[in-house]
C-alpha cells in the first residue's frame, strides 16, 4: 500500500532543494551512525529515520527519504526499501497525534474494538482517517507489548493503558489543548505506571 | 512463596537508578566473571545451570555459547533481542523497564564470556520510552566504568549500544533481527550458516532474549549448580510469564519453573483466577504461536496429570493433546470469547508481518485470512474448514523462518479442538452476524471434557 502511495507522489525539486533538519538532528543523526564499526554506518538507518521523521511533520516524503540517502552517503532506493518495510514509518501525511489501537487478541478480548469505536464516533473519523483540523489520524495497530494492560493505545512515544472511555476523553482533550505533534522520539515520557 | 531471580527487587524505588540497584547488589557478577573467571568457566556455569533460550524456542544457552566460531582477529557480537512482538508477550519490557541494569549487568557478564568488544541490544521501534530508560542506564554504567575501556582494569573493553527498530514482528526472528541492525528490510536469512558462524557483519553472532541474558547474572553470582536446583527436568530456573486476557490479575509474574497451570491460573498469588466470575474456554500458553488449548487440556494432560508450567509438561501430547511454552505469553480466554474469531484474528496478524519472502508464507497467511473471516462472519462453508486444515499444512515447514509455521499451529490447533465452533458459524450463519457476537452471551456453552479412551 505504501509503495503505491510513494509511487503516486512527484519527486519535487525544489521541496528537495529546502529540506533542512535542525542542528540538533542533525548532531543526533552523526552520533548514530558513530555507534557501528568502520563502513556499517548505514546500521544507524532505522533510527536516523526515526529522527527524520520527528523532523518532517511525522512522514518520510520521496524528498526527505533522498535527504536522508544523501546524509548517510547511500542509495536514496535503500533508504526507501527500508522505509516501506517498517509499519512505524507513515509514507503519507498523518495528524499531530496518531493514535494507535492495538487490535490484537489480548486487547480484543478485553474491549479494543469498543475503544476504535467511540474514538472512530467521538472524533467523527475512521479507522486510517484524519480528523479535518488535522490534529488527529485513527489508526490500528499489532500487539504493542501491553497486552497485560488492556485495552491500550500508543501515540508518539506514550502508551495509554487500560482504557477506559473518561481516560480517551482525557487524553484527547489534553493533546487539544497542548496542541503539539506527538513523535515517537519524545523525550521527555516515561511511562507512568 | 516462590523464589525470584530476576524481579527479586522490582518494587524498589528508584531501581532503575544505578546508586539503588548497587545497593541490591547489582554489577557482582561482572567483578566476579571478570576478576575471578576465565571465559571458559562462564560458559561452563551456563551450561550447567540447564539455562534454556526464553526468547521462544527454547535452545539451551550454554550449547549455543559454545557453538560460537573463534577465528583470530575477527571481531565477535552479542545482539540482545529486546524485539518482543508475540502478541501476548511483554515480559522484556517490564524487566527492561523496571530493571535496566540487570540487562546491562548480563550484556557485561555474557560479553565476556563470549569474547565480544561491541554488543547491541536491538529493541522494537514502540518501546521508544525504554530505549531512553536503557540509554539512561547505559550512560550511569559508562560513567561508573562498568562499560568502556578497561573495565575494573582488566583490560576487558566493552561497547554497549542500543538499536530501535521500526515495527515488524519479524524482526523478532534472529536472522531478520542482524539485517535490521544492518540498515535493511528484516527479510530472515537462510541457514545455514547460522549466526554463530556468520551473523551479523557475517562475523560469529550470539543472539540472546533479554530474559536470557539477564538470567545469566544469578548463574554467575551463584553458580550454574544453584540454578539447576530450581524447577523440574530439564526445565530449570525461573520463568517470567506474561499473563493477560480474561483473567483477574493480569500481568508479568517470575514463577519457578514446575508451577501447576491451575495454581497460576486461580490462585491470588497469581493471575486470580477468570475475570467477571466466568468460566475458562481455552488458553493460549505460550504466546500466539503455539497451539490454543481447551479448558479441559489446560490444567491437565490429556493422561489427566497436572500441567506443569515447564517445557515438557506444556508440550505433553504434542500438537495432538499439547501445546508450548514459547515466549510464556500466557492468554486466557473466557466462555464469552468467540474462537473463530481470535483465530481470525492470529491469522489477520501473521499475515501483516509476513515479510514476503516466501510464497507460501505470503499467500498462505493472506488466504487463511481471508477464508476465516468469511468463516467468522457467517459466509463461510464446510468445506472451508477442511481448506484451512490444507492450507495450514501446506505452510508449515515450506518457508526459510519458523513464521510459516506460527501463523499454521495456530489455526491446525483451534480446528482440532474446536471444530463444533466453526461448524457452528456455518450452520447458524444468523447468529454470528452480529460483529462482536460471543461478548454478550457465550456464542455455545463450554464443551464438556470428551472422554479419554
Ligand atoms: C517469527 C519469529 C519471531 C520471533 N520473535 C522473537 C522475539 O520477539 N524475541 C525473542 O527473544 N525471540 C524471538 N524469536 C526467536 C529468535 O529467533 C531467537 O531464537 C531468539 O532470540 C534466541 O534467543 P534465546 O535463545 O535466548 O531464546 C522469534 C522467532 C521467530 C521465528
Ligand atoms: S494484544 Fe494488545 S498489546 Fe498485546
Amino acid at each position: 500500500m505504501s509503495a503505491h502511495a510513494h509511487g503516486t507522489q512527484h519527486f519535487d525539486e525544489t521541496k528537495r532543494a529546502n529540506i533542512k533538519f535542525s542542528a540538533e538532528a542533525l548532531t543526533t543523526i552523526e552520533n548514530l551512525m558513530k555507534r557501528y564499526p568502520e563502513g556499517k554506518s548505514k546500521s544507524a538507518l532505522l533510527p536516523v529515520l526515526h529522527v527524520a521523521q520527528a523532523e518532517s511533520e511525522g512522514w518520510l516524503s520521496a524528498e526527505v527519504m533522498d535527504y536522508v540517502a544523501e546524509l548517510m552517503g547511500i542509495q536514496s532506493i535503500e533508504v526507501f526499501e527500508v522505509a516501506s518495510f517498517y509499519s512505524m514509518y507513515n509514507l503519507r501525511p498523518i495528524g499531530k497525534c496518531q493514535l494507535e489501537v492495538c487490535r490484537t487478541s489480548s486487547c480484543w478480548a478485553r474491549g479494543a474494538e469498543d475503544v476504535v469505536d467511540y474514538i472512530s464516533k467521538k472524533l467523527n473519523i475512521k479507522e486510517g482517517e484524519t480528523t479535518t483540523d488535522g490534529m488527529f489520524t485513527l489508526k490500528t495497530v499489532e500487539c504493542l507489548g501491553s497486552c497485560g494492560s488492556a485495552p491500550m493505545l500508543q501515540c508518539g512515544a506514550e502508551y495509554h493503558e487500560n482504557l477506559t472511555e473518561a481516560k480517551i476523553d482525557a487524553l484527547i482533550d489534553r493533546y487539544r489543548s497542548e496542541g503539539t505533534r506527538k513523535n515517537y522520539t519524545d523525550l521527555n515520557y516515561t511511562n507512568s505506571k | 512463596m516462590s523464589r525470584k531471580l530476576l524481579l527479586t527487587h522490582d518494587n524498589v524505588p528508584n531501581l532503575h537508578t544505578i546508586d539503588v540497584y548497587r545497593s541490591k547488589g547489582g554489577y557482582a557478577s561482572v567483578e566476579k566473571a571478570l576478576k575471578k573467571m576465565t571465559p571458559e568457566e562462564i560458559v561452563e556455569e551456563v551450561k550447567k545451570s540447564g539455562l534454556r533460550g526464553r526468547g521462544g524456542a527454547g535452545f539451551p544457552t550454554g550449547m549455543k555459547w559454545s557453538f560460537l566460531a573463534k577465528p583470530e582477529g575477527v571481531p565477535r557480537y552479542l545482539v540482545c533481542n529486546a524485539d518482543e512482538s508475540e502478541p501476548g508477550t511483554f515480559k522484556d519490557r517490564y524487566l527492561m523497564e523496571r530493571n535496566p541494569h540487570l540487562l546491562i549487568e548480563g550484556m557485561i557478564t555474557s560479553s565476556f564470556a563470549l569474547g565480544a568488544n561491541t554488543s547491541y541490544i536491538y529493541i522494537r521501534g514502540e518501546y521508544f520510552y525504554v530505549s531512553r530508560i536503557l540509554e539512561t542506564a547505559i550512560a550511569e554504567a559508562y560513567a561508573k566504568g562498568w562499560l568502556g575501556k578497561n573495565i575494573l582494569g582488566t583490560g576487558y573493553n566493552l561497547d554497549l549500544y542500543v538499536q530501535v527498530g521500526a515495527g515488524a514482528y519479524i524482526c523478532g526472528e534472529e536472522t531478520a533481527l542482524l539485517e535490521s541492525l544492518e540498515g535493511k528490510r528484516g527479510n530472515p536469512r537462510i541457514k545455514p550458516p547460522f549466526p554463530a558462524i556468520a551473523g551479523l557483519y557475517g562475523c560469529p553472532t550470539v543472539v540472546n532474549n533479554v530474559e536470557t541474558i539477564a538470567a545469566v547474572v544469578p548463574i554467575v553470582n551463584d553458580g550454574g549448580d544453584e540454578y539447576a536446583k530450581i524447577g523440574i527436568g530439564r526445565s530449570t530456573g525461573t520463568k517470567l510469564i506474561s499473563a493477560s486476557g480474561n483473567i483477574n490479575k493480569p500481568g508479568v509474574y517470575e514463577i519457578e519453573m514446575g508451577v501447576p497451570v491451575e495454581e497460576f491460573i486461580f490462585s491470588d498469588q497469581y493471575c486470580g483466577g477468570i475475570a467477571n466470575g466466568k468460566r475458562m474456554k481455552a488458553c493460549v500458553p505460550g504466546g500466539s504461536s503455539v497451539p490454543i488449548l481447551p479448558d479441559y487440556l489446560v490444567c491437565k494432560t490429556a493422561t489427566g496429570e497436572d500441567r506443569l508450567m515447564t517445557y515438557e509438561s506444556l508440550s505433553d501430547g504434542g500438537f495432538a493433546t499439547g501445546s508450548m511454552l514459547g515466549s510464556g505469553g500466557f492468554i486466557v480466554y473466557d466462555e464469552h470469547q468467540c474462537v473463530v474469531r481470535n483465530t481470525w484474528n492470529f491469522s489477520r496478524f501473521y499475515h501483516h508481518e509476513s515479510c514476503g519472502q516466501c510464497s507460501p508464507c505470503r499467500e498462505g497467511t493472506g488466504w487463511m485470512e481471508r477464508v476465516l473471516h468469511r468463516l467468522e462472519k457467517g459466509m463461510g462453508n464446510m468445506n472451508d474448514i477442511d481448506l484451512l486444515v490444507e492450507l495450514a499444512k501446506k505452510i508449515e515447514g515450506n518457508t526459510i523462518c519458523p513464521l510459516g509455521d506460527a501463523a499454521a499451529w495456530p489455526v491446525a490447533a483451534a480446528i482440532k479442538h474446536f471444530r463444533h465452533e466453526f461448524e457452528y458459524h456455518v450452520l447458524y450463519p444468523e447468529k454470528v452476524k452480529d460483529s462482536k457476537h460471543g461478548h454478550k452471551e457465550p456464542i455455545m456453552p463450554v464443551k464438556p471434557a470428551p472422554v479419554m479412551a
